[in-house]
């Protein structure tokens, strides 16, 4: 009986389960869970400080999920090292998991820079994990003054998350403009002064550099009081476990198409691996939940000795604050041409013939066609695309592809 | 498995399997009670254009990326039918920006809700189909891959 082990227990975990189960009913699979829970929804920790999930629902699968895929979950230790070459995971505790297929789906951590004082500041958190946000919880009040340091995705749930639960939320950040990683400055500046309509107020182009206690000293020279200080600077993916023992490492822990690394009978999956971003046409992590979910499952069924490859990722996001819903994906290289209409923005980045990303904010009614644009590669000039760009629409192809999509089993 | 099918040729774009969907899902006895004057969220929606209209609804796809997608584990695939738990569902809209033929849309409380064919309301098959005038949309097998 073959033996999997898997390190990491979150979206890429399960993917990986469910893959290796797709094609091998009765393998020996161990999770390694650092966290001594069963698998939740990460990003859902703002929705649960906003009140609009609870732990019960935040679970990611039902309570039997281990128990049906004749899983074996290690709570509360972490692998500390591979032998490839006995094919052994030792754990910190000491303890070797010998395994016949070994996923490394160990995610990322909170990136926190060397700030000065930062030893001085008594109430300081991280927005990663369930821990964080309940460690979080306990500290929010009417009246607390929160910083948040970063304002990329975590940060601007976080203050989402918690807007309505405290005094103020002020959140800086080195770029100069919010969501640099998905949003070009037009649409962050729509996005922004949202965020400020609805109470968050930002200090951009500046940054945190010293903090004293309650206070922290910008890169401007001025300084901000706080009682709550949040650091959402950035992520890193977890890639010593590969890198130590020999394996090939980048920003992520390189994989190919297969989801496979350069070391024997080890796959990487999730926000720790770096695969190949089909709409950049290179290498680079994709630290997104989709991509995390569809690496493990490939990852699965490769290490249950089927045959997979997952050779279409892009990056995609779709994310709301205060109701203002924005969803990107691909890459911005190319021709921008733009709609609006209503307050709403599109803009689609052409490139090649083909779609190469877009973004949307406030206009998001079936996005999904204008990502199968990018993810297929859709010639445009077989395509209605003038009319697309008004409306995501199935009308903008022809006959012949709408009867195999409505006609036929997809 | 039996799918709900669509014969563009057929539509009148008369909006009934709207209605009939959105009837079949409120949980009201009286047509007239449940929708009239109010906005409807329907499961299916028509798609018009200048010489052609039909009904689009969720595939129930042999690969789902939806399921896949779903960030809080709320979609799911049994007996061939995608469903969603819409309590657990937050809104994120991930399934939105990855379903390749634009069937998903909101309900009223923002949260996602998608066609699961009639089979846990009181109908037991798809209210859409039922209502339609011309067959311009059916419920019936066709070659499953499955």
């Amino acid at each position: 009986m073959k033996r999997y082990v898997i390190v990491g227990n979150g979206h890429a975990a399960v993917g990986c389960i469910e893959g290796i189960r797709s094609a091998d009913k009765t393998g020996e699979i161990t999770v390694v869970s650092k966290e001594p829970y069963p698998v939740y929804s990460r990003p859902l920790i703002s929705y649960y400080l906003e009140g609009k999930t609870d732990l019960e629902r935040m679970k990611y699968r039902s309570g039997s999920f281990y128990e049906d895929n004749g899983c074996c979950v290690r709570y509360g230790v972490s692998a500390a090292a591979i032998e490839p070459n006995e094919k052994t995971v030792t754990m910190d505790n000491g303890e070797p998991l010998v395994y016949d297929a070994l996923c490394v789906a160990a995610g990322s951590s909170p990136f926190v820079p060397p700030f000065e004082g930062l030893e001085t500041v008594e109430k300081k958190f991280s927005f990663m994990t369930l821990d964080d946000a309940l460690a979080l919880e306990k500290e929010l009040t009417a009246k607390a003054r929160v910083l948040i340091v970063g304002a990329g995705l975590i940060g601007l749930k976080c203050a989402e998350g918690i807007r309505d639960r405290v005094g103020h939320v002020t959140v800086c950040d080195l770029a100069d403009r919010v969501l640099s990683s998905i949003l070009d400055a037009d649409c962050a500046a729509v996005v922004q002064k949202h965020l400020e309509e609805n109470g968050v107020a930002f200090l951009l182009s500046d940054t945190a550099v010293r903090f004293d206690r309650n206070r922290a000293v910008m890169k401007s020279g001025k300084t901000v009081a706080f009682d709550l200080l949040v650091l959402a600077v950035g992520v890193r993916a977890n890639t010593a476990l590969v890198k130590n023992a020999g394996g090939a490492v980048n920003r992520g822990i390189i994989v190919n198409e297969q989801m496979a690394t350069d070391l024997p009978a080890v796959w990487a999956a999730g926000d720790c691996a770096e695969g190949f971003d089909a709409a950049l046409g290179a290498n680079r992590v994709l630290a997104i939940l989709p991509n995390a979910y569809l690496q493990g499952y490939t990852a699965g069924v490769n290490m249950a000795g089927g045959s997979a490859v997952f050779d279409n990722a892009i990056p995609m996001n779709s994310i709301g604050f205060f109701g203002l819903h924005m969803m990107t994906a691909g890459c911005y290289d190319g021709d921008m041409t733009e709609e609006r209409s209503d307050g709403a923005v599109k803009r689609f980045f052409v490139k090649n013939g083909v779609l190469n990303g877009f973004i949307l904010l406030g206009a998001t009614d079936r996005a999904g066609i204008y990502t199968a644009l990018i993810r297929d590669k859709t010639p445009l000039d077989t395509i209605d695309f003038d009319l697309t760009k008004k409306a995501a629409s199935n009308l903008i192809f022809s006959r012949e592809t709408r009867r195999k999509r409505f006609g036929g089993v997809v | 498995m039996k799918r709900v099918y669509v014969n563009e040729e057929w539509c009148l774009g008369c909006h009934l399997c709207e209605y009939n969907c959105a009837f079949a899902n409120s949980g009201k006895k009286d047509m007239a009670f449940a929708l009239k004057d109010k906005a409807i969220f329907p499961r299916i929606h028509v798609e018009e254009g200048e010489k052609i209209c039909f009904a689009v609804s969720c595939r129930h796809c042999t690969d789902p990326l939806c399921v896949k997608s779903c960030i809080a584990g709320a979609i799911t695939k049994s007996d061939g039918v995608v469903k969603i738990d819409r309590a657990k569902c937050v809104g994120c809209l991930t399934c939105v920006l990855v379903c390749p033929y634009g069937a998903l849309a909101p309900g009223e409380n923002g949260t996602m809700q998608k066609c699961e064919l009639c089979l846990e309301n009181s109908c037991g098959a798809p209210a859409c189909v039922t209502g339609c005038p011309n067959r311009a949309i059916v419920y019936e097998e066709r070659g499953d891959a499955e």
